[in-house]
């Protein structure tokens, strides 16, 4: 038989405050362990939070860029459970009514993920294993997250990556979280079932815990799919339980199971009053909103002529995005700055947290001038690329590697003469593409354009010999 | 016996000013009396503390600074509020040593001004309890009788204040832990409207309905104390915002056609000399000039089960963070971290405590949530709503404090239930949020005090403060006592 892939996934993110949650600790990574604490988020006795309205804020923006419902009347909730990074011994968070519902985040295809709800919440703190002994650094104990929970529509690991990095770009977008994988600030949560295609009922699902890099998930879904398609295969049944991802052997392991489930004993927390928003904060907070990465796609391919693929390509960074705009004053073709971003900027800087920071040694306005000499036919694609790479490298402007002759536009008489020249000179070219070898072409057109030294347009030279060659 | 009505503090502010005693001989009177006293109001004192802020005041005093009213005043804190670096124990084992490393909002402010702190005073364990007794020292004792209890939760405040080992003291309030013992010991107590007085620092046994409130020797010094503690708190998101009261300003007016609500439900089932002496009472207001009513408030029948839900829900809430991880106390012996909180909560809680964790813990688990919380908080809507009602057509209501006076000491129970029924007619204060004060009203025919509860609307704190000291300048029941501090008055 024949199985599908349902995931939905819940995604926390850490928010980019200054302070913590219900406290007026700084909210940063990497400090000391246990710098960053005060009785409030460390818990002692008698201490009462108070919530940070920039959280609400924040969570209320990213509710907004997900095209999410927001609830103007919300409150925390009580999430009881014992563990000794958690210094209450229960986490407040949101339950029945959370500060954003209904969203829904549309993948390149056209398909809409939806999201059930955005909520608030604070993180625990963490336990460090060091030298047999285990240490508590409550530092991250009483940061800002929201978590994202989505409806099960993703249906395979392309989908819930492109989910994730969507996501990521939105929420950096509008500058609710850095969402980096690797430090924490964005962990995956991945609820993953199979049922056979076209069914309408849903599998039993498992849920692997605590991804943090895409990569990892969607080999965790792959796997996971895999594993629970061969149990049903084999007239199975797939156990609902809790899983852990291990990178090492790539696969999942058991966490525990439905039976051993908390009852979180949820009640709404007394310490703290309702969160009562008005319309018009809401209406202040989404004037705020700075263009989203979808608008920004649709633009890019109107207003610039840029393919979807590529628009995409570069929105999903915003810096670059950013560079991209700026780049393009003025330019009658802005297809050719993004040729220029994709083709070499995205060479030289591969990864994803790379692209994000975005840092290059040339500026936008280095970019748009070599750019203008290109329209101004003043010098060909060829010779604009091989001066680009020179500018990445060393963060020059294009004038410090053309000379003034070079950029000459070069005459049709004297064009013809070098083209008359190369052809004498290439008989055995020649002959090959007479004979029929129409790459032989393409010797004779690089004997050209060294000799133009890269003033001649490409296509021009090419369109001259081969009528050259036709009437010889 | 004065003849000026002057309350406790007023008192001693005045032999201060005029330097009759010495700030640091007064306290050092105190601390001598708390040693030798066998009421066991006191877990700890606190000497050098006291000491040093008596040293300030007297330096003030004779380079001849004003000092204000609450400054240099010797007064007790209950146990279950955080004074930085002093012990705070909430009665309880597990908290044995523990020093906060912070001040709650109320001694932050008495501090501020000089308060002289004597030390902490004993409580039921986490508050939990009617008799003081489930303090992990033993409980503290009735200074009229030292057979009986003191009541509780704040039973060692009243105790000291009553036995004239503290001025006054402030105790916390959550289902009448304030009222109770000042009425068992024949002394003044306040439980102030949810809101008014920050509840940071006072270590939580039900969130929702902890207040903390001031006992004293007098309507007077209550009123004093409220005034000074009650502000608008950035640290509590619950405390009020915007609120300053002036309710000494306000205990002179006369209660010429103040409308007193007798709700009858609060006089079934009490003891005979309480409710005599409570309807004297009555009769006392009517010849003030009052308008007494009696009305019924049926939905208080409902007030008992409602409280002990809520409260216990919250406090399996508040009291699971206490696992030996992080301060108080540890286990010795443990294999594991599970055993090691297993072993600390077992070893450091007691009976009662574990009782309401447990029950607390049922009614918020999934398949009871519904029919015991959710439904409590039904009920708790529709008390709030029956008060609202009542304060429409009454300015106050008075009923008894307690339907029984002090309980001899180690009095045993068939059922739990059967203490919690002594709480009848003070939780329902704290359902409502509404304030109330408990104010002497006579004695039973064993000699032990009878209190008289006022119930206002909220932040109507003045309007009880006003008709309690009205009935006290009237009946002289507060003033008819020897304060004894040991120096020339």
């Amino acid at each position: 038989m024949k199985y599908e892939l349902v995931v939905g996934l819940e995604t926390h993110v850490e928010l980019l405050t200054k302070t913590k949650i219900f406290c007026s600790c700084i909210n940063g990574f990497g400090a000391e362990p246990n710098t960053h604490c005060c009785p409030i988020c460390i818990g002692h006795p008698g201490t009462l939070p108070k919530l940070n309205k920039e959280v609400i804020n924040l969570a209320v923006k990213a509710g907004l860029a997900t095209n999410c419902h927001i609830n103007l009347k919300s409150n925390m909730d009580r999430k009881n459970y014992v563990y000794p990074d958690l210094s209450k011994a229960y986490q407040i968070s949101q339950y029945n009514i959370p500060i954003c519902e209904n969203g829904y985040i549309e993948l390149s295809s056209g398909k809409r993920i939806r999201i059930n709800r955005i909520h608030m919440e604070e993180d625990a703190g963490k336990l460090v294993h060091k030298g047999g002994d285990v240490y508590i650094d409550y530092n991250r104990g009483g940061v800002p997250l929201i978590e994202i929970v989505t409806e099960p529509d993703i249906s395979s690991s392309g989908e819930a990556r492109e989910y994730v990095e969507k996501l990521q770009s939105i929420l950096r977008y509008v500058e609710v979280s850095d969402c980096k994988m690797q430090e924490g600030s964005m962990r995956c949560d991945i609820n993953v079932s199979v049922k056979p295609v076209g069914s309408c009922k849903l599998g039993v699902r498992t849920e692997i815990k605590n991804m943090n890099s895409v990569t990892f998930m969607t080999k965790a879904i792959d796997y996971e799919f895999e594993r629970q398609s061969d149990i049903l295969e084999n007239k199975g049944e797939v156990v609902q339980q809790t899983l852990r991802y291990c990178e090492n052997s790539n696969s999942t392991e058991s966490m525990r199971e439905k039976e051993d489930a908390q009852d979180y004993r949820y009640f709404k927390d007394p310490d703290l009053v309702d969160i009562v928003l008005s319309e018009e904060d809401v209406n202040k907070l989404k004037k705020s909103l700075p263009e989203l990465p979808d608008v920004r796609i649709k633009r890019y391919a109107e207003d610039f002529g840029v393919s979807k693929s590529d628009a995409e390509l570069i929105v999903k960074y915003k810096n670059a995005a950013d560079f991209f705009e700026k780049a393009s004053k003025g330019l009658q073709s802005p297809k050719t700055v993004s040729n220029f971003i994709i083709g070499q900027i995205f060479r030289v800087i591969e990864t994803e947290s790379e692209r994000e920071k975005f840092n290059i040694l040339i500026t936008p306005n280095q970019l748009n001038e070599l750019v203008k000499l290109i329209e101004g036919n003043k010098i060909n694609m060829n010779l604009a690329k091989k001066t680009f790479s020179r500018m990445l490298e060393t963060g020059k402007s294009a004038a410090d590697f053309i000379s003034e002759s070079d950029m000459q536009e070069i005459s049709q008489s004297e064009l013809e003469e070098i083209c008359k020249e190369a052809i004498k000179s290439n008989s055995k070219a020649v002959n090959d593409y007479l004979g029929g070898k129409e790459k032989a072409l393409k010797a004779i057109l690089g004997n050209v354009m060294r000799q133009t030294k890269g003033r001649g347009n490409a296509q021009m030279i090419e369109e001259k010999l081969v009528n050259l060659l036709k009437n010889s | 016996m004065p003849k000026d009505n002057k309350g406790v503090i007023r008192r001693i502010h005045k032999l201060l000013l005029n330097k009759d005693v010495s700030c640091q001989e007064l306290t050092k009177r105190y601390l001598e009396k708390i040693n030798e006293s066998n009421l066991n109001a006191y877990i700890n004192t606190c000497e050098e503390v006291a000491l040093e802020s008596a040293a300030k005041v007297d330096k003030k005093i004779s380079s001849g600074d004003e000092i204000s009213l609450l400054e240099g005043i010797p007064m007790t804190l209950k146990d279950n509020i955080s004074t930085s670096g002093i012990e705070t124990t909430c009665g309880s084992k597990i908290l044995k040593n523990y020093k906060p490393i912070y001040n709650a909002t109320v001694w932050n402010d008495l501090k501020k001004v000089n308060s002289i702190l004597l030390g902490k005073t004993n409580m039921d364990e986490f508050a939990m309890g009617s008799s003081c007794e489930t303090s992990f020292i033993g409980g503290a004792k009735n200074p009229h009788d030292l057979g009986y209890v003191a009541g509780g939760s704040s039973g060692g405040v009243a105790s000291a204040v009553a036995g004239n080992i503290a001025a006054y003291g402030l105790g916390s309030d959550t289902g009448g832990s304030v009222r109770q013992p000042s009425s068992f010991c024949g002394v003044v107590g306040l439980k102030p409207t949810y809101g008014a007085v920050s509840r940071y620092g006072l270590i939580a046994y039900a969130s929702s309905l902890d207040q903390i409130g001031s006992i004293g020797k007098t309507v007077e010094d209550v009123s004093i104390v409220f005034d000074f503690i009650s502000h608008y708190d950035d640290k509590d998101s619950t405390s009020h915002p915007g609120i300053k009261f002036d309710t000494q300003g306000n205990l002179k007016k006369d209660l010429k056609d103040l409308k007193i609500g007798v709700p009858n439900q609060y006089y079934e089932g009490i003891d005979k000399d309480v409710k005599e002496n409570i309807i004297s009472a009555l009769k006392v207001y009517e010849s003030m000039g009052a308008k007494i009513e009696y009305f019924d408030l049926p939905e208080i029948k409902y007030a008992l089960p409602v409280y002990y839900i809520l409260a216990c829900a919250e406090a399996s809430s508040n009291l699971a963070r206490f696992d030996g991880v992080r301060y108080g106390y540890k286990a010795s012996h443990y294999k594991n971290i599970n055993e090691m909180i297993c072993k600390t909560r077992s070893e450091g809680f007691g009976k009662e405590v574990k009782r309401r964790i447990l029950l607390g813990n049922y009614v918020l688990s999934s398949g009871y949530y519904d029919a015991y919380y959710k439904k409590a908080q039904n009920l708790r809507g529709l008390i709030i709503k029956a008060f609202d009602e009542a304060f429409s057509r009454f300015d106050v209501l008075l009923t008894p404090t307690s339907p029984v006076t002090a309980f001899p000491e180690n009095k045993s129970y068939n059922s739990p239930e059967e203490i919690y029924l002594a709480d009848i007619c003070t939780v329902p204060v704290n359902i409502a949020g509404v304030p109330a004060i408990s104010v002497p009203c006579g004695f039973d025919s064993n000699k032990l005090p009878i209190g008289m509860q006022i119930i206002g609307k909220k932040f109507h704190e003045s309007k009880i403060l006003n008709a309690a000291h009205q009935f006290e300048v009237f009946t002289n029941y507060s003033y008819n006592k020897d304060l004894d501090m040991g120096v020339n008055l």
